[in-house]
């Protein structure tokens, strides 16, 4: 319940708020720790198996608006809400939040996140979906720099017709089957035809929402124009909730069907590789992180589509791991644009010599996202070999080994131009000292990608009771449905 | 038969209007889509049942709950529609870039 309702109260204060901005910062971080505490709350509660329930006003189950967290759920929850904790210091330190609506919009879009993690019927998941996309539209349209106008359309028209199609979706699975409650619907796709089908309109909303390949042309136009915090708190929520309900309808709904595991694997491998040559091509860093967001999706879904048990506690965990790396080197991103005014590669250099944390901050996650050891990225990667090397599929293991090699050479090449390259003339003049604001954040998250390597334990215990709930749900259901 | 005619000759409309250049057609076909979504979910909930829910009900009662996920679809739906048309007009005014564009780019 915390989740959800503290952050929307928060919102409320926040708007009814004077303008100190001080007060409000507090309101907000207060808000978002408290959810991490109810998350880790969760997991602990998680941890042997059980699945805490509530039924909001205590009505029967039909009627009722039912919240339950398993490991999956409750790890994504805490992971999203230090996301959330760590863009709203940075948004301080580079002065986003000096905008009257930051605050609450940001709130808002939290709450809706963690709703959707925590929801068990797809008709509430459409409407958390939309709580977390009214605030994300007018964040890009406030934050945005030049051609933020065409990018906030390809946005809101992209999203909008997911939204439309999810609900076209989920009004033609409750015509087949008489109910929109996962729990209620767990495993109908396998039996009935006609709800797979109608299962597969709402997966192909999410794929558009989850920027899967062919679906993912729009994020790379419209995430890097807003901020770079703005864009952080994006790739944390958003794309991430997509590719979540893709996990949990295909577990539940599905069964995890072998039927479609052809499908899913070339989507997944579609993404890796598109999403990975098309940062090549282009020229500031959070263009080239948007890309690679496509192509590291397609990473997690490859654990989903192989669906074994130590497939899909790899894909849990790379996700987890990701959330974290990807928002730290966005925030890098953020302290560059602060710090330099722009981060377009051709305008960089000598960032390395003029602040050293920060090339300690993007080169421990950029290493991490390559997948290089000792770091978080290279557990994430090799979980995800490993269950491909089981399966015994050679083109699956060829084109991940391949995908982050290219990876590597990208992340290298934002780093060779802009940490060790030439100072430009024109930077000189206009470079300011990031203060502690905007250097904590990403550095805070660097190091939980770098102590996630050797102390990835308790993660992957984590990983792998969420993954051995999405393959059999059983419990799940039976605890959801209260019989 | 009605209702899969409804749905068919909006999202018909829709996605035409979609298709064509313009902010103006592309917040209307969104409202055309809207509309087409909504007569599906109510005729997921069965269209020939017609008799009112309330005081016990028969067995031709309508479904309640489709009428509900409508009411508020159609609510997110206008709220996202009065945003779009706000950021129309928006661009109007700075008349930073001519409103027939749509990517950014030159047509």
């Amino acid at each position: 319940m915390v989740p959800v309702v503290g952050p929307l109260l928060a919102a409320a204060v926040l708007l009814t708020l004077p303008d100190r901005l001080v007060l409000r910062r507090v309101v907000a971080l207060l808000a978002t720790a408290a959810v991490i505490a109810v998350g880790v709350v969760l997991l602990v509660a998680t941890s042997d198996g059980a699945v805490p329930v509530l039924r909001v006003g205590g009505w029967p189950p039909v009627v009722t608006i039912t919240l339950a967290a398993d490991p999956l759920s409750a790890l994504l929850v805490t992971v999203s809400a230090m996301v959330v904790l760590a863009c709203l210091v940075a948004a301080a330190g580079t002065g986003d939040d000096c905008q009257r609506a930051f605050l609450p919009l940001t709130m808002v879009l939290s709450a809706g996140a963690y709703g959707a993690y925590l929801t068990t019927d797809l008709f509430n998941l459409f409407v958390l979906v939309e709580v977390m996309l009214v605030p994300s539209y007018v964040l890009l349209a406030l934050s945005g720099g030049p051609g933020r106008a065409g990018a906030g359309r390809v946005y809101i028209a992209t999203s909008l017709l997911g939204s439309t199609i999810l609900l076209a979706g989920v009004g033609l699975l409750y015509g087949v089957t008489g109910t929109v409650g996962l729990a209620d619907l767990a495993g109908t796709a396998r039996e009935v035809p006609a709800a797979a089908a109608a299962g597969g309109v709402v997966l192909l909303a999410f794929a558009l929402k989850g920027a899967l390949v062919p679906l993912h042309d729009w994020l790379p136009r419209a995430y890097p124009v807003a901020s770079p915090v703005v864009v952080a708190l994006f790739s944390g929520l958003l794309t991430k909730v997509g590719l979540y309900a893709i996990i949990r309808i295909y577990a539940v709904l599905y069964g995890g069907d072998p039927a479609y595991h052809p499908l899913l694997v070339a989507v997944a491998l579609a993404s890796m590789v598109i999403g990975v040559l098309g940062a090549i091509g282009v020229g500031s860093m959070r263009k080239v992180l948007a890309f690679h967001m496509v192509s590291q999706i397609g990473y997690v879904l490859l654990g989903l589509a192989l669906f074994t048990a130590a497939s899909l506690a790899a894909a849990i965990f790379y996700l987890a791991q990701y959330v974290l790396v990807k928002a730290a080197l966005f925030l890098c991103a953020a302290v560059v644009g602060a710090t330099r005014g722009t981060d377009r590669l051709s305008r960089l250099g000598g960032l390395a010599a003029s602040s050293p944390l920060l090339a300690l901050a993007f080169g421990v996650a950029a290493l991490s996202l390559a997948g290089l050891p000792p770091f978080g990225g290279f557990l994430a990667k090799f979980l995800v070999l490993r269950a491909a090397n089981e399966v015994g599929d050679w083109l699956v293991l060829t084109v991940a080994v391949l995908v982050s090699l290219v990876t590597l050479l990208s992340m290298l090449k934002i780093w060779g131009v802009a940490f060790w390259g030439e100072v430009p003339r024109a930077a000189r003049e206009r470079t300011a000292r990031p203060g502690l604001a905007l250097l904590g954040p990403p550095l805070a998250l660097g190091a939980c990608a770098l102590l996630l390597g050797p102390l990835g334990g308790p993660l992957l215990q984590v990983a792998d009771d969420a993954a051995a709930g999405l393959l059999e749900p059983a419990g799940y259901v039976r605890a959801v449905s209260g019989r | 038969m009605s209702g899969p005619l409804i749905v068919g000759v909006l999202v018909a409309a829709g996605v035409f209007l979609l298709l064509r250049p313009g902010q103006l057609r592309l917040v209307l076909g969104f409202v055309l889509l809207g509309h087409a979504v909504n007569v599906l979910l109510l005729a997921a909930g069965g269209l020939h049942r017609r008799e009112p829910p309330v005081d016990g009900g028969g067995p031709e009662s309508a479904d309640p709950l489709p009428q509900a996920f409508i009411l508020t679809a159609i609510v997110i739906t206008f709220g996202i529609t009065v945003y779009l048309l706000r950021l129309l007009r928006r661009g109007a005014r700075r008349g930073s870039r001519p409103p027939e564009t749509w990517d950014g780019g030159p047509r």
